[in-house]
């Protein structure tokens, strides 16, 4: 069996294909946050809740209506996109005149009472959600078991990461979008509802964030703080990527997820922090961040 | 000659006062129940021994010597500097004379330095490293219901015995899952076993899929989990993912609480052995008091919350026994008083500040042998109180070689 520094091989390529498997996660969850900061110049600080917010649903749907995995890959995030729209007109759309300060203290304010409700609610030791029967088992490849539910991960996180960077870039919709954000007086002249598409913007990355919950809530814990465990590199993520770019978050998420995955193999104290260390590199030497504009 | 009669007569009020108060200090017992409240540990320990504290003030009546019984508590989230803080400031600002439940090591460490230094008592029900009545003991701690080392005899002992004598170690980063590997290792070896590697995971975490791959390839035959509440339950859920258990390899829960085998469902949890102080359904002692809890907390108790309600009992008992609220006399009065109540049976209160008392080794059912609910255990075998614990000829206690 051949080795690299040590480790053997398989153990080495099943390392990486869960840094991959994780990769995914947090490039669906930070392609919702920079959305959101690339159109909306908001830093979404419950996107945290909302990723947990979507697990629970997904839960809730099946503990009180017997509705499973499938249904709540569907429901979960127009519910919570409903709640987010809520929030937006409720709160958040009378502090657009003012520094963006003042936004990010309300969101981060809501993140806590939501988490604390949940946690007053359901305690922190998590609700029990089992992989979806369809999905249980996995395939042999040799060097590692693949269980069937993570492979399923990497392909519904790669096809909602294309699938939004496809909105965004390349539909009308998108255009409309990226053009409220850049010039929203010019584009409100010509008639477009431009309130309306900074709500939508904002609904579309907390279903994001809901999206990633239902997929994480089989293989971690249903709980009131698992927003908050895995956002803080949700966000590195993102100032790595470059804040507001969609490629870059999408990109940065499964660079980290490798970069994590090898750290766990040669050494795994540090494997928390490593996307925090990548972070500051990153920002010493390319402060915009890998795919982000100067300026 | 009015103002004299006036001083004279305050001091009168004030020797009254203070004569009265002569027992205890500050006229009253103060006890601050200080736990993880929002984080990790927060369903085992947390508000449910605040209640168990509750509950224990309560049925003793309210009051101790003819004062009152204060409570407060705190939540230190697990950290050591957070915990200091706020023991610093109960007893020097907040007159507390007892602390209590105490989850997480470094903490619990940090604490003993204080109170060794301020001569306040504190009691540990949730927390666990075996250090604390080790190396690091000191007149003014006590330890009530557990520990590592006992974990370590009970799970680790067994299950070398049932045949298992290769094991690969998933150990939580900090003081806690390293004493716990430490003692499990000594067991192990003692036991004629092998511990064909280890890796140390960050604190708290998420995602074990990589640590589960290595435990994996290792081939060991037992993986142990040391590690505790929301840690264990993901290793154990994502065991089952990756088809471990299936494959051949079993999974030693070094510290498993109810409540985490609630969260887990029997389903994921089943066939998990594990070692307990406390089971609610033991007999009907337990099952009385445990009833009540249920009433006031909604979740039956784990060993931490029945461990707050006998030692806070116990310490109560002793005050009064004692007639004063010193922390030395009140500690001798607790060793001297037989203690023997639904938590500890056939126990014993040491001179390093370990509470002797019976374990249980205990298999988590199959979700078709779970007749009611948190009917969860199937209690193996009891492990007798002088067994259980490190015997004072090991340990390494400077009060145990006076």
């Amino acid at each position: 069996m051949t080795e690299i520094f040590g480790i053997p091989m398989q153990l080495l390529f099943g390392q990486l294909l869960l840094g991959v498997i994780n990769g995914a996660f947090y490039a669906t969850l930070s392609l919702g946050l920079a959305l959101i900061f690339g159109m909306l110049n908001i830093v979404n600080f419950t996107h945290g809740a909302m990723y947990m917010m979507g697990a629970f649903v997904a839960w809730l749907l099946l503990h009180y209506l017997g509705l499973d995995y499938w249904w709540a890959l569907l429901l979960a995030p127009i519910a919570v996109a409903l709640f987010a729209a809520v929030i937006e007109r409720l709160l958040l759309r009378h502090l657009y005149h003012l520094d963006h300060l003042y936004g990010f203290l309300l969101l981060f304010g809501v993140s806590l009472i939501i988490e604390g409700g949940f946690r007053y609610g359901y305690g922190v030791s998590g609700q029990p959600y089992s992989i979806p029967p369809e999905l249980v088992g996995g395939i042999n490849l040799g060097f590692m078991f693949l269980p069937g539910y993570r492979a399923w991960v990497i392909v519904a996180s790669l096809t909602i990461c294309f699938g939004t960077w496809f909105l965004v870039e390349r539909t009308k919709l998108g255009a409309y979008l990226r053009a409220a954000t850049e010039n929203s007086g010019l584009v409100g002249a010509f008639g477009v509802n431009v309130p309306r598409l900074i709500t939508l913007t904002y609904m579309l990355g907390a279903a994001l964030a809901a999206i990633a919950g239902v997929l994480a809530a089989p293989i971690y814990q249903v709980s009131a703080i698992m927003g908050s465990n895995i956002i803080p590199v949700v966000f590195a993520v993102v100032v790595i990527g470059g804040l507001g770019s969609i490629l870059g978050s999408i990109v940065t998420g499964f660079m980290l997820g490798l970069c994590e995955g090898l750290t766990k193999v040669f050494y795994p104290e540090a494997s928390n922090t490593v996307a925090f260390v990548v972070m500051v590199i990153c920002l010493l030497l390319r402060p915009q961040g890998l795919f982000g504009k100067r300026g | 000659m009015k103002t004299l009669a006036a001083l004279l007569g305050m001091c009168a009020v004030v020797a009254y006062a203070s004569g009265a108060a002569a027992d205890l200090s500050d006229g009253k017992v103060k006890i601050g129940v200080i736990n993880d409240q929002s984080g990790i540990y927060s369903d085992l320990s947390g508000m449910g021994g605040v209640r168990a504290a509750e509950m224990a003030i309560e049925d003793f009546g309210g009051t101790v010597l003819g004062q009152p019984i204060e409570l407060v508590y705190a939540d230190h989230q697990n950290k050591a500097d957070i915990a200091s803080n706020i023991v610093n400031k109960w007893i020097d600002e907040d007159q507390v004379d007892l602390i209590s439940d105490l989850p997480s090591s470094p903490a619990m460490l940090a604490v003993q330095e204080i109170v060794r230094q301020k001569k306040r008592l504190v009691i540990v029900s949730t927390g666990a490293t075996s250090d604390f009545t080790g190396k690091a003991c000191s007149p003014y701690g006590l330890h009530w219901t557990y520990d590592t080392y006992a974990l370590a005899h009970g799970t680790g002992k067994t299950l070398v015995e049932q045949g298992g004598d290769t094991w690969f170690f998933l150990t939580a980063d900090y003081a806690f899952g390293h004493a716990l590997q430490r003692d499990t290792t000594a067991f192990i070896e003692q036991g004629g076993g092998q511990v064909l590697g280890s890796v140390a995971h960050p604190f708290p975490n998420q995602d074990f899929s990589s640590f589960l791959l290595q435990a994996q390839a290792s081939g060991a035959k037992i993986i142990g989990l040391a590690n505790a509440g929301g840690d264990t339950i993901n290793s154990i859920k994502q065991a089952a993912e990756f088809g471990i258990v299936e494959a051949g390899q079993r999974l030693a829960g070094l510290l498993v609480f109810i409540s985490d085998v609630h969260s887990m469902g029997l389903q994921t949890a089943q066939g998990v052995v594990l070692t307990t102080g406390f089971y609610w359904d033991l007999d009907d002692k337990t099952r009385e008091w445990s009833k009540r809890f249920f009433e006031r907390h909604g979740a039956m108790p784990t060993m931490t919350h029945a461990g707050v309600y006998s030692s806070v009992t116990h310490y109560l008992k002793a005050v009064e026994a004692a007639g004063t609220d010193e922390p030395l006399a009140v500690a001798a009065k607790m060793r001297e008083l037989p203690i023997d109540d639904f938590f500890a049976r056939n126990a014993r209160l040491r001179k390093d500040g370990r509470l002797e008392h019976d374990m249980y080794l205990a298999q988590v059912k199959a979700p078709e042998e779970s007749k009611y609910d948190w009917d969860y255990y199937t209690i193996l075998a009891t492990i007798p109180a002088a067994e259980a614990f490190r015997p004072e000829s090991e340990s390494e206690c400077y009060l145990l070689k006076e």
